[in-house]
């Protein structure tokens, strides 16, 4: 029984690689988008207000946690997709693992999510960006930043179940920018008005890139904030992993 | 009950206001084929996706080889082949990614799969497509491997949704051969369908659904014989004759009047464009040598005079025509 649900699993996930192996252009078009906006944010924009040493290694851990959450959009999207196409009907009606075809998914992402997390610091240590840490600090940061991302996936698997039309994807899509930017990703919670900070400071990614800045060795890193970065996504996958699958499985019966 | 590999009892599911199934019954028999033939919206599709648990129905029994869709809906799926009305493929992946995947998804095991699959395309024709994407296939291509991929298990019980609708005549020959071979195999299939030369074709019995119900079953010859039995046809070559001749078929004639049921034929309906005269008849053989003789009297010619069965067709209309049917409730 759970042989079949690791193989149904990997089944799935080997479906998602082949259709990147079909479309490779689209695996590109993904991971350059991240890039773009480390460059607009770090270079064209410049300057966070409040926020101490050297902004670029402040910026950079930001935009690795915020690459993260929009990561959230790009998954709703997917799965939106798939549910439309017959395919699904076909899967439904095998006896196959209930989760397998998100499952599937939610690996392909996550590959996706680690090569272009490689690309990104790739990109920032072109272009000065240096990580002060300890290795071990180093992977734990990578580590909290894949977490944080597998946590905003499934969230993102949950909404396209409930609400997967074009036309909520759009609301999302606009609703993950005003997300993002009410994070620390950018500039530091106590330069802000006092709600506004407060908001901030709640917000899970916010601790994700304070932890990540904290094991990167950079500025704007406090060491409490490990253990929110780990506990928070944890939560949510708690939350939302199981409401997917059961959600799948029950799928206009 | 061993005997039995669909049963629906009361079976009922809505859509908002919108009854999709209000109350369907069906008992299908081991290794027969069920037609069931409706018009557009009459539920089919509902029906299927119930029986292959993709949809939960609202209330009534519904079992599938021995089964419980809704408590054993487990059980059930290892059993069940389904081919949807639309394709049910991952459009992206070539025809042997596609059936290896599905293989898989049976736990054939890797190696088991990709024989399997090998096998099925080759025997539906799709041996030679290479790495194409199914997306690039044409409908009857499709639908083929569509087929094959509702097959990979060899299914106790196999639901068609209209397996036909959208291919030429060729691929609705080959769909046609593949269900027959597969029946010789003792799969049981359920099949809907618009077609009722398929229904007549394929099925050993045949549910006519309208409006969420079963208005009439039986085998295909019961049917045809519950529409009143037989009928005669006269095409008359000048179109210009049709009203006289008309009047001709209801006359009767004076000198046999003696057997009114026989020569009476009051319900005559006219098709102009054919120029057919058609008619339902109770003593055939004195239906047409009336016919024949009246026609010859009064010298006006006609290109063809047959009696025969009704068609299905004629079946099916009866049946679901809503005119139709508030006229006899009002008679
Ligand atoms: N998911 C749905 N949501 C709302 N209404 C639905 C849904 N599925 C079916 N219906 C309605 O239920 C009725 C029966 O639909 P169904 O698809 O079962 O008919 P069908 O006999 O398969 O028709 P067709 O020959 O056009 O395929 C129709 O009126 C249809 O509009
Ligand atoms: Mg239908």
């Amino acid at each position: 029984m759970t042989a079949y649900v690791l193989s149904d699993c990997w089944t799935m996930t080997r479906r998602e690689l082949a259709h990147w192996a079909r479309q490779p252009v689209r695996l590109l078009v993904g991971l350059v988008f991240p890039v773009m906006i480390l460059l607009m944010f770090g270079y064209l924009i410049g300057g966070g207000r409040g926020v101490p040493g050297d902004y670029v290694d402040y910026l950079v851990p930001g935009i690795f946690a915020l690459t993260m959450a929009f990561g959230l959009e790009g998954t709703m999207i997917a799965v939106t997709q798939d549910l439309n196409k017959g395919v699904v009907d076909r899967f439904r009606s095998m006896p196959m693992a209930d989760g397998a075809v998100l499952v599937g998914r939610s690996a392909a992402d996550m590959l996706q999510s680690a090569i272009g997390l490689a690309v990104l610091l790739a990109v920032a240590a072109a272009l000065g960006w240096r990580a002060h840490g300890s290795a071990g600090g180093f992977l734990g940061a990578v580590g909290l930043l894949l977490l944080f991302r597998f946590a905003m996936l499934w969230i993102g698997i949950h909404l396209a179940l409930v609400a997967g039309k074009p036309e909520t994807v759009q609301a999302v899509q606009i609703l993950v920018w005003p997300v993002g930017f009410l994070s620390n990703a950018f500039a530091a919670s106590e330069s802000m008005p006092g709600w506004l900070g407060a908001v901030v400071q709640w917000n899970p990614m916010s601790h994700t890139a304070t932890a990540v800045r904290d094991l990167f060795g950079g500025p704007g890193g406090e060491p409490g904030h490990v253990w929110a970065a780990v506990a928070w996504p944890l939560a949510l996958l708690a939350v939302f992993f199981p409401l997917a699958v059961r959600r799948f499985a029950r799928l206009s019966r | 009950m061993a005997d039995t590999a669909i049963t629906v009892e009361g079976a009922r599911k809505r859509y908002g206001e919108k009854k999709a199934l209000d109350g369907l019954d069906l008992h299908v028999s081991r290794g027969t084929v069920h037609g069931v033939l409706g018009p557009n919206g009459a539920g089919k599709t509902t029906l299927v996706r119930i029986l292959s648990t993709l949809v939960r129905p609202d209330a009534g029994r519904i079992g599938v080889a021995g089964h419980d869709v809704v408590t054993e809906a487990r059980e059930v799926r290892f059993r069940i082949g389904l081919l949807g009305q639309h394709a049910a493929l991952d459009e992206e992946l070539d025809g042997r990614q596609n059936l290896e995947m599905f293989g898989r998804l049976y736990h054939l095991g890797a190696r088991h799969a990709r024989v399997r699959a090998d096998e099925l395309l080759s025997r539906f024709g799709l041996a030679d497509t290479g790495r194409k994407p199914v997306r690039t296939y044409s409908g009857g291509m499709r639908r083929r491997l569509d087929l094959a991929a509702s097959l990979i298990t060899d299914p106790e019980v196999l639901f068609l949704d209209e397996p036909t609708t959208g291919l030429d005549p060729r691929g609705r020959a080959e769909v046609w051969a593949s269900v027959r071979s597969l029946v010789g195999g003792g799969t049981t299939v359920l099949l809907t369908t618009q077609y009722l030369e398929e229904a007549d074709q394929l099925a050993d019995r045949v549910s006519v659904v309208d409006r969420g119900r079963v208005v009439a079953d039986g085998t295909p010859e019961e049917l045809k014989s519950r529409l009143g039995g037989d009928r005669i046809d006269v095409v008359v070559r000048d179109a210009g004759r049709l009203d006289a001749v008309a009047a001709l078929m209801r006359a009767g004639s004076a000198g046999v009047s003696a057997d009114v049921s026989a020569n009476v034929l009051a319900d005559v309906s006219v098709d102009a464009d054919r120029r057919l005269l058609s008619a339902p008849v109770t003593d055939r053989m004195a239906a047409l040598a009336r016919v024949v003789r009246a026609l010859e009297e009064a010298g006006i010619e006609a290109e063809d005079v047959a009696l025969r069965r009704p068609t299905l067709d004629e079946v099916f209309l009866h049946l679901t025509d809503r005119d139709d049917r508030t006229k006899e409730a009002a008679a």
